[in-house]
């Protein structure tokens, strides 16, 4: 029995956790049978399970998204509702460890970034005309490589224990003197397959624009959310391995009893900081960077304008990316280095205030004199304009380095980098998949209901983080789990709370929008719904597998609307057999292994470890020496879709 | 004759022998540890700019300017690493 006895959750006086066992195995359950049920096995193997279609993965990677969002939205309602009055027992301390360290975990690497490289995956090889990503089987790995990771984690709930040193999981407490439990083994092997199936996304999609434009399309002529997915890819390709490298640190320091982060010995545990900001505030970059690419498109296209300043567009982004690598030390200001060091990063990082601010100016001059439509995506967009630039000027703040002393792990940095992200990412991404969603499924999500979700969630959110900027400067810590009522933190926090709860409605209401539209929506609504710019909006809805019919042909940055407009022939010439490439389940059976193998490592399970590595190692062997041509889809066929859309060319 | 014989690829090979030969000298010579480490940091970025331009053919395609920018962005990026960890971890803590 001994053997069996890791497997089992540290000791939780808690009959909550016991109740969400139970309801992750009945979830699982309902899934496999509903599945069987509906005789669905062979359509989700064949169609979803190992598809290489870029469109495909996008989706999937957005559902995950989705799934993710809630998995860490409960948490964080959780979070707040222990905190809502003084003294409150509804989470003990322990517990209330690991639901921050899961939230920020769950938010940061399960659901922005996945939803980010949905988008990606979904809008650019659109975009740039092109049938699929270069790599499209590596894609498929990235993909099923960040799921395992994904559901990784999320087992460390029922299995062993989930790790509760934080999201940013600092050594020494992250060490094993002081988690002895496998839940920090668990961060380091999830966010280490994840981060591979990043890595391999940020090459492949580099490889993508670089080399797979149609024919006309210069850089200068991409559209903006291309640019934005370059950039990022870009600080994805440099950032990265920074973080790999530090959780292999961590893994041999709490497995194989190395000294990297340990305080004696001639470890640093500082080092861990460094190293983890290093990747952790290009991070922040990758997550803000595509998000402004879908504002810029949302903006031009809602405003019935061309974007204002796309060469300063550009320039910002390439000045970001590289000032991105140059502020990190501003997250441990008080870490104790001097005056020297501090200041230096702090005018880094004030300076990045200065193209994000040329960013904002162009939106509003991209709005200015234009007719607005106040449709849910640019709703979204107009509110993330005022609201971005709050949490950008607290985030100047906190820049100062003596005055951080004043603000460091209090609740006003939370409400600071909520501030940002929550109107930055996530509005984004909620706003882009309104706008993509006739573009994935053929019709659109109602207006109506969207727009009280919209309501739900922006009234939501000021009241979920506004009341910290003040507790924080009052001097409420981050990440506490109770406070005493003579503190004075009680009303504001209740405030708080009712903020997180209208935020969870607004998300029921998306939830809610999609299972209505889907039910109800009419599905005529054609090939252009909101009388947009770029050339994704040249081909049909839901798109065909091939892309375009016809390779376009591109003459600038807004080639739909010169087409739709100015008479510019998009696209020349007839039509032709297209190559495509071949379906494999390879790639989730690759990942599937890397699971089992990552899990074994958890709890130093070595004979799996082995058999999983020989698994590893064979499927890489397999793909090497496999003959895989793709198919072509035929003339007669591209023919017959295309009548089918009322698109003869 | 030129085709079989291609002397760009030759001469860089002789040349990274020739590096070669200077990094290991440290091993042979008695000289002091910075000087050492000198020679061969120095060595070592020739080295691998010779492999990238001679053997790895960067610059001899259409996109040259794209590889070279961003070898040149990759470079910079780990030099600021580098200094910038040194100034968080070590001289932050001098001045």
């Amino acid at each position: 029995m001994d053997f069996f006895d890791r497997f089992t959750i540290p000791p939780h006086d808690d009959p909550m956790l016991y109740a969400s066992i139970v309801a992750i195995g009945l979830v699982s359950i309902a899934i496999v049978f509903g599945v069987t049920y509906f005789k669905k096995w062979g359509y989700l193997w064949s169609e979803w399970l190992t598809t290489v279609d870029h469109k495909r993965i996008g989706i999937m990677y957005i559902i995950s998204a989705l799934l993710m969002l809630f998995r860490g939205g409960a948490d964080a309602v959780m979070m707040r509702l222990q905190t809502a009055v003084p003294d409150n027992s509804f989470l003990d301390a322990q517990h209330y460890n690991e639901v921050f360290t899961t939230h920020g975990v769950v938010m940061i690497f399960f659901m922005a970034m996945a939803f980010i490289i949905g988008m990606m995956n979904f809008v650019v090889p659109l975009q740039i005309g092109a049938r699929d990503v270069a790599f499209p089987r590596l894609n498929a790995l990235s993909f099923w490589l960040y799921f395992a990771g994904a559901m990784l984690f999320n087992l460390s709930f029922v299995i062993g224990g989930s790790p509760d040193a934080g999201w940013t999981n600092y050594y020494p407490l992250a060490g094993t003197d002081f988690s002895e439990h496998v839940g920090v083994n668990y961060y380091n092997w999830a966010l280490q397959i994840s981060g591979i199936g990043t890595l391999m996304t940020g090459i492949n999609f580099i490889a993508t624009i670089m080399k797979m434009r149609a024919p006309g399309m210069t850089l200068m002529k991409m559209p903006m959310f291309t640019w934005s997915a370059l950039i990022t890819n870009l600080i994805i390709v440099f950032a990265f391995p920074v973080l790999t490298i530090a959780l292999l640190m961590g893994t041999l320091d709490r497995q194989f009893f190395t000294n990297f982060f340990t305080t004696g010995d001639g470890g640093m545990d500082m080092m861990w900081a460094n190293l983890f900001w290093i990747w952790g505030h290009p991070e922040v970059y990758i997550l803000i960077l595509p998000a402004f690419g879908i504002y810029s498109q949302i903006i031009a296209t809602f405003s019935q304008r061309n974007l204002y300043g796309y060469k300063s567009m550009v320039a910002s982004m390439v000045i970001i990316s590289l000032l991105s690598f140059m502020v990190w030390v501003h997250h441990f200001f008080t870490m104790g280095q001097g005056a020297v060091a501090n200041s230096i990063f702090s005018i880094t990082t004030m300076a990045i205030a200065v193209p994000t601010g040329i960013k904002i100016f162009n939106w509003l001059l991209t709005m200015w004199k234009g007719k607005i439509r106040f449709t849910t995506p640019m709703m979204y967009s107009v509110a993330f304009i005022p609201l971005f630039t709050i949490g950008g000027v607290t985030g100047v703040m906190l820049a100062i380095a003596s005055a951080d002393y004043q603000y460091h792990n209090t609740m006003f940095l939370v409400a600071h980098f909520h501030n940002v992200i929550i109107p930055g990412v996530v509005f984004a991404m909620i706003a882009g998949l309104i706008y993509y969603w006739p573009k994935m499924f053929g019709f659109l999500l109602n207006e109506r209901i969207g727009k009280w979700a919209f309501w739900n969630i922006v009234i939501g959110f000021c009241l979920s983080f506004f009341p910290m900027y003040i507790t924080g400067l009052n001097g409420q810590a981050r990440r506490m789990y109770t406070y005493s009522e003579a503190s004075g933190f009680g009303p504001l926090s209740m405030v708080s709370f009712f903020g997180a709860l209208l935020l969870a409605v607004g998300f029921a209401l998306i939830v809610y929008n999609v299972y209505y539209s889907f039910r109800y929506a009419p599905r005529n609504v054609g090939d252009d719904p909101w009388n947009a710019r770029s050339l994704e909006w040249a081909t049909h809805n839901p798109v065909p597998e091939y892309n375009f019919a016809i390779t376009p042909n591109v003459n600038s940055s807004e080639a739909f609307w010169d087409y739709k407009k100015n008479g510019h022939d998009l696209f020349k010439g007839g039509i032709k057999d297209i190559h495509m490439p071949n379906n494999s389940g390879w790639s989730i059976i690759l990942a599937g292994i890397f699971f089992v193998f990552a899990f074994c490592f958890v709890f130093h399970v070595w004979v799996g470890v082995i058999i999983a590595f020989v698994g590893i190692i064979s499927c890489l062997l397999y793909r090497s020496f496999e003959k895989d041509d793709g198919h072509h889809i035929h003339k007669e066929e591209i023919e017959e879709t295309e009548k089918k859309f009322g698109g003869a060319e | 004759m030129r085709e079989l014989f291609p002397m760009k690829q030759v001469n860089g090979y002789i040349f990274s022998l020739l590096l070669t030969v200077v990094a290991l000298s440290v091993y042979f010579f008695d000289m002091s540890f910075a000087m050492g480490l000198t020679i061969l940091v120095v060595t070592a970025f020739i080295q691998a700019g010779v492999q990238l331009v001679v053997f790895m053919h960067a610059g001899e395609s259409e996109d040259k300017g794209g590889i070279y920018v961003h070898t040149i962005y990759g470079v910079v990026l780990a030099l600021l690493t580098i200094l910038g960890s040194l100034l968080a971890m070590i001289w932050g803590y001098m001045y």
